[in-house]
């Protein structure tokens, strides 16, 4: 699964479309340091986070792209820390356990 | 390789621009070939510190020393000091405010990932003239 699959699904909107590249993991979670040192490589984070080191983070762990649960907008802060270093931010209209299991019923 | 030398200053405590000392680093250990789970961690470790230069501290001076066998990063803050380092090692504890933890910092894991991420780790402080943090990653 690539983040355009991700993209495509019909609950997702994207914010900002980085490079296309693999998806391999689901990580849910809102506290930063947890996420920087827990969320693998390569997976689609899932949170209801919106600032922009929400960016640095998902930049620093190497995930492959954020997703914003719940409806809810990132800031405009955050949208040009990731067109600025390259992250995928989509955003989901659904909660975090929804959003995160659409997501992985794709992988 | 010779030894290379990075300077950081960290001025601010603009929580968004946090973060461009571990970013220069990382993009920096990555273009010379160094493994990725080496960058990651340095990546991460180096954030934490970064973060808690800002939250604590109102910030700092960062200097990271690169050979082929270690990666070697020195956060030095004239903040207010640690007055427990046991107690702040202790993943959940936290001092932060409100405000920071509604950026989604303060959760306490910061001085513990630094730990879990590096090889060594040495603190000095004295309260209220400042504390500097010495981090070391083994390449080998």
């Amino acid at each position: 699964m690539t983040i355009k699959d991700i993209a495509a699904q019909e609950n997702i909107t994207v914010s900002f479309l980085a490079d296309d590249r693999p998806v391999e993991r689901v990580f849910c979670c809102d506290l930063l340091s947890v996420a920087m040192a827990r969320a693998p490589e390569n997976s689609a984070w899932v949170t209801v986070m919106t600032n922009a080191n929400v960016v640095a983070v998902a930049s620093l762990a190497d995930v492959s792209c954020v997703i914003l649960a719940e409806g809810y907008d990132f800031d405009p802060a955050a949208v040009e820390a990731a067109k600025k270093g390259r992250i995928t931010l989509l955003r989901s209209r659904l909660p975090v356990y929804e959003t995160a299991a659409g997501v992985g019923a794709g992988l | 390789m010779q030894p290379l030398t990075l300077n950081f200053r960290v001025t601010t405590d603009d929580f968004s621009l946090a973060g461009q000392a571990s970013s220069a680093v990382k993009h920096t250990l990555k273009d010379l070939g160094f493994a990725t789970d080496i960058v990651r961690r340095t990546a991460i470790a180096m954030y934490e510190a970064e973060i808690n230069m800002v939250i604590h501290a109102n910030g700092g001076n960062i200097t990271v020393t690169i050979t082929p066998e270690e990666i070697c990063a020195v956060f030095a803050d004239i903040g207010p000091g640690i007055p427990d380092i046991p107690l702040a090692m202790q993943e959940g504890y936290s001092t932060a405010t409100e405000d920071v933890r509604d950026l989604g910092f303060g959760a306490g894991m910061g001085l513990p990932n630094i730990k879990k991420f590096t090889d060594e780790l040495d603190i000095q402080t004295k309260l209220g003239v400042g504390t500097t943090v010495t981090m070391r990653i083994f390449v080998k």
